[in-house]
Order: structure tokens, then sequence, then C-alpha cells
């Protein structure tokens, strides 16, 4: 088990390298920066020495050894636009982009897994087949399409809901919730329906088809044979051995909620990470698009080690390490 | 004679289909006595899987019973409720699949799978059930019972994984038990052990085996009795001496004459010509008829009697005169 987890790590710290020296050789071809943080009335002295400052004048390596050097150090430099550290900027901004992520998470694996289960048992009900219709609507709207939808209906037609922003937030040490006050938790709702949707519809169907293949499998009739109630049938036997494959995809979803929450986080101007990584990319602001982006590889990088080794603890055949007596 | 524990009366299986219904089990009827094991043996395909199915409650829908009765202990279970069916799996009927490997849910530890199967049809404690798992595991024959309750089933070899499902059928003492090719998926050398340990538990306990095969060797080992069945109609049911030294349907005839025995020598293995007809496909008359080496106009047009105990169903049965 350590042996496979030093192994896992190494090859996590592989793909955060790659991921970075990609991102970083990207940042070359997004624009200048220079064009930006100089106004109208710059000589081409102040641009040589801007970009001198700014390290921008050293070969692509250089740049992205020092870059590298830096984030280690936790460093990752000052926002162009801003002025500021970036890992200040970032933290400033996290816990919106955590906050709407946990929620839309919440909801899209508790509802997913939920649903399918529903959808597999009850496989040529009426509402199972209601459901799975439905999905489709769920799988196939893109997800800024669907935040407007909601917008137009629930704040502009029924004005229940908040269209933009966060709402209210209470500060607790260097954390911003939005979860204790009525406005920030109102404002809550729609986003993390946008976010979560997807995801939800996505698992849903995933936990079907896996629970109807694993109901056809002999254990399961070997279950029912011995007069084992349904409910344990379906539960205790069917989904444990459902949720195998399962767990990989809600893994890497789990990532992609934060990911792909620039979109929701666009239309809804929520004040998190993705928007900022926007309009860094309007301004042409490295180190925050390179922060960002590592940010990113890492929670993925971290999420799928931890789906290995819930593997490990859910799969008694992947336990190497209990030698098995014959 | 005393009640029998199980009796099936002219039972029938249905599934509906595209091109009409089919009928995989035709009017069979027969019954198992307590403490006999009766073989039921056929090609596959012809219904005696799905028979054993039709018994515990199983059928996969849209197959379903179409007439017939089925009495268990002198009780009618062919009309019970899902739930009522549900009590007697398991409880009175035990079931042992074809496959070991497949059939032990492979995230449950073996004890697990024990012991909430007896919780589900005892009135016993866990600790209790634990102490019974242990027992159902040491007679099984399955060394260091103690130790591995808490082994998962990748941790067995085959023979050993067919043994815990026997101890899983068996654990809430069923007088009934449907082994459904038990031993097909099996090693030639763990085979004979399997069916042994079979015998010797229910010969202990007086339990009934349906005993499902298609290998006449396993039959000749284990049975009693032998139901043998074709296309879903049974063709001859009698005493397991009398059914493989002078079979009276022509089919059985020929299926003993396939049976591969060192006592023939080299001579060359008999074949029954063609195969058995698909169920939405049966010739009229006898469905054995197009097979038949002894066939009469009489075979093509009408199917022959209903195969009950001591008579074939056949028109023109074998008739062999007693050499004793």
């Amino acid at each position: 088990m350590l042996a496979y987890l030093i192994r896992r790590v190494a090859q996590s710290g592989l793909v955060l390298l790659i991921v970075g020296m990609v991102a970083f050789g990207m940042f070359r071809f997004v624009g200048d920066p220079i064009d930006n943080m100089l106004g109208q009335e710059r000589t081409q002295e102040d641009i040589d020495r801007l970009r001198g400052q700014l390290g921008l004048d050293q070969p692509f390596a250089v740049q992205y050894f020092r870059f590298l050097e830096n984030a280690v150090q936790g460093n990752f430099g000052v926002s162009y636009r801003q002025g500021r550290p970036v890992s200040d900027i970032l933290l400033e901004r996290a816990p919106a982009t955590l906050e709407l992520a946990a929620v839309s998470g919440f909801l899209a694996i508790a509802m997913g897994i939920a649903l399918g289960v529903f959808t597999a048992i009850r496989r040529n009900g009426f509402s199972a087949n209601f459901i799975m219709s439905a999905s489709l609507i769920g799988v196939s709207l893109p997800t800024f399409l669907i935040g407007i939808l909601l917008i137009y209906i629930f704040s502009v037609e029924l004005g229940w809901l908040p269209s933009f922003g966060r709402g209210e937030t209470v500060r607790i040490g260097n954390w911003t919730t939005g979860f204790l006050t009525e406005t920030g938790l109102k404002a809550l709702v729609l986003p993390s329906i946008t976010l979560g949707l997807y995801q939800m519809t996505l698992i849903m169907r995933l936990v079907r088809s896996e629970m109807l293949e694993v109901l056809r499998q002999d254990y399961i009739r070997f279950a029912r044979a011995r007069g084992l109630r349904d409910r344990v049938v379906n539960f205790r036997h069917a989904l444990k051995n459902t949720m195998m494959p399962v767990i990989t995809v809600i893994g890497l979803q789990l990532g992609s909620i934060i990911a792909f929450a620039i979109i929701t986080e666009t239309v809804f101007q929520w004040p998190g990470v993705g928007l900022l990584f926007i309009n860094a990319i309007q301004f042409v602001d490295i180190p925050v698009m390179a922060a960002y982006l590592m940010l990113i590889s890492v929670m993925f990088v971290g999420i799928n080690l931890i789906v290995d080794v819930l593997y490990f603890l859910i799969d008694p055949r992947l336990r190497a390490d209990r030698a098995g007596a014959h | 004679m005393t009640e029998p524990v199980l009796s099936i009366r002219d039972l029938s299986v249905e599934i509906p289909t595209r091109k009409g219904v089919v009928c995989p089990v035709d009017g069979v009827s027969y019954d198992i006595q307590p403490g006999e094991i009766l073989g039921v043996v056929g090609e596959s395909g012809a219904g005696k899987s799905m028979a054993g199915n039709a018994v515990i409650g199983l059928l996969n829908p849209p197959a379903r019973i179409a007439k017939g009765e089925i009495w268990l202990n002198g009780t009618r279970i062919d009309q019970l409720s899902g739930d009522a069916m549900r009590r007697l799996r398991g409880k009175e009927i035990g079931m042992v699949f074809q496959d070991p490997l497949t059939s032990l849910n492979p995230l449950l530890q073996i004890g697990d799978q024990l012991t909430e199967t007896m919780l589900t049809h005892l009135d016993i404690s866990r600790s209790e059930a634990e102490q019974r798992a242990i027992a159902a595991l040491q007679e099984v024959g399955i060394p260091g019972a103690a130790d591995r309750l808490n082994s998962y089933p990748h941790e067995f070899s085959g023979g050993m994984r067919q043994r815990v499902v026997i101890a899983l059928a068996l654990c809430a003492e069923p007088s009934l038990v449907i082994a459904d090719e038990p031993t097909t998926a099996l090693d030639v050398s763990v085979q004979a052990q399997i069916v042994a340990l079979l015998k010797k538990l229910c010969r202990e306990r007086g339990t009934a085996i349906m005993l499902i095969t298609h290998d006449m060797g396993v039959i000749a080992e284990a049975a009693d009795r032998v139901a043998v069945m074709y296309a879903g109609r049974l063709a001859e049911l009698g005493p397991v001496r009398e059914i493989l030294t002078s079979p009276s349907h022509p089919y059985t005839d020929g299926l003993m004459a396939s049976t591969p025995l060192a006592s023939r020598g080299k001579s060359r293995l008999h074949q029954i010509p063609g195969s058995m007809p698909r169920l939405n496909a049966l010739p009229d008359g006898c469905a054995f008829h197009p097979r038949c080496p002894y066939v009469a106009d009489k075979c093509r047009h009408d199917p022959g009697p209903q195969g009950v105990e001591g008579r074939a169903a056949c028109w023109f049965p074998i008739v062999r005169e007693r050499t004793a």
C-alpha cells in the first residue's frame, strides 16, 4: 500500500510538471501583457524596461524554471493587473468557488446516485422512464443556457431568487462564507443547480447502467435465491459493486465541477476563481492564469489520487498486501 | 408412500416473444421424495434449468408459469406473493448455481454472506449466526473455518468456492436444494468431491435434491431417480438403474449410447443425428421425431403421450426383455 502510494504521488508530481510546462508555453500566444499594462503614451524604452522587470525577455526555459522555483515556495508572483500577490487574490476568491462547487457536487452525487438507483430498480416504471427522458435535457443543454433559463424563470419571471452575485457573506478568519446568511443561501441555489445539473445527470445515467449490469450478475441471482430482502439485495449487494466504476467518474467530475465553474461563474457573476481567470485572460495576466491552472491541476491530480485510494478501500481484491491463503 | 417434498404437476413455462409464445417447459410432472436425489438431464435448452427457476420463483420476466401446480411439503407455492415466495427461498428451497466464481459477491466477506442469510430466515442472534457459519463451513470441508469467515471469495479456489456456495444454500436447512449444474464449471478432479459432498449432506439431513445436469457421469454417481427432458417435455422418468441400463425412450437410448464408457473400448462414439429443435421451430408431432431412428407416421402428427413415472413420452417405447 505504501509503495503504491509513493509511486502514485511521484506520478502525480510528474503530471503537474508537464501540465505546468504546457500551460506556460501556451501563454506566449495569448498576447503581450505589456500592451495592456502601459497606456497609449508609451515609449520603446518603457516597454523594454517593463519587459526586463517582469523577466519576459528571458528565454522560455528560464521563465518556466523561475516560475517553478517560486511556485514550490508558494509564491506565484504579482498580478500584472491588480498589483497584488496572486496567492492573496486566489485565497480571497477561493471560498466562493469552493462553496459553490461543494454544494453542486453534493447535489450531483446525492441526487445522481439516488435517481440512478431508483431508475435501475424500477426499470420499466413510468416515473423511471420519465426521469430518464428528462435527464437528456441535463446532458444535452449547455451550461450557460441552463443558467440563463434558470435566471429567466426564477429571477426575472418569478422573482424568487437573485440572478447574480453571492449575496451577503460572513467572514470567518480568512474564509468568507455565504452559508450563514439568507441572501447568501438564496444566491447559491441557481448557480449550484446550473453547475451540478450536468454532473448529476451523468452520474445518474452511469449509476443506472452500472446497476443494471450488476443486477444481472450471478451473485445477485444467488442472493435472491437465498431469500434476502430486496432492500438488502439492492443496496448491500448491488450498490456496492455498482460504486466501483462510479467512484472514478465522480472523482473526475468533481474536478471538472471546479474547473468548469468558469462558465457558471461568468453567467451568474459569481466572484470566484473562475471569473478571476476569465478576467485574467482578457488582460493577459500571466501570473494569475498560471497559478489558476496549477491550482486546477493540483486539484485534479489530488482527486485522482484519492479515488485510487478509495478503490483500495472498497475492493478487497486490490489489497495486495492481504496475503490470501489458498 | 411418504408425502413428497416437491411435487410438480403438469407445469408449463411460457415466454411471449415477438414471433409468438414459446414454451421452454411444457406439461412436466415429477415428484421428489425426502432425502431423494432426482437427476434432471437433457441438452442445453431442454428446459431443465427453467423448471428449476420456476420452482424457486426466479423466472426472468417475461418468462412465466402458464399452467400447472408446484407443491412444496403439501403447500401450493406457484401462486404465492412475491414476499411469501422470498421467505421460502433460502429457508425451504436452497439453490446452488453453476459457476462458483461468479455466484459469490466479490466485495463481501463470506462470513457476512453466511450470517446475513441466516439472520434473514432464522430467529437467532448475530453471535449465534457466526457460530453456525463456522459450523456450516466446517461441514462443507473448509479447513480452518473459523479463520476463513473474514475471507473474501477471491481468496478461495474454485472448488472451495463451490463448497462455500453449498454452505450458503444449506445454511438455513432447506428441505429441497436445487443444484443447477453444480459441477459443470469445476475441474474434473473436484467434480466428484462436490457431488459426494452434496450427497453426504443431503443424506444426513434428509434434504431432497433436484440435480440439474447434462453430465451422465454425475447422474450415475449421485441420483436415485432420473428425469430426462427433451425440448421442454419430460421424455422419461424412472429409477436411475432402469434409465441407464434399459431406457425406453429412443432419445434416452441415444443419449446413453453417446456417453463415452471405458468398457466400450475404442469403438466409435455414437451420435444422435441432428440437434434439438429451437423452441420457436418445434416440429409437428413428437419433438424428437426428426432425429428418431424408429420414427413412424404417427409420430409426425401426434405429439405422443405425456411422460410420467414409468411411461416414456413415446408412441413406441423400446421394450427390452428382462434378462434377470
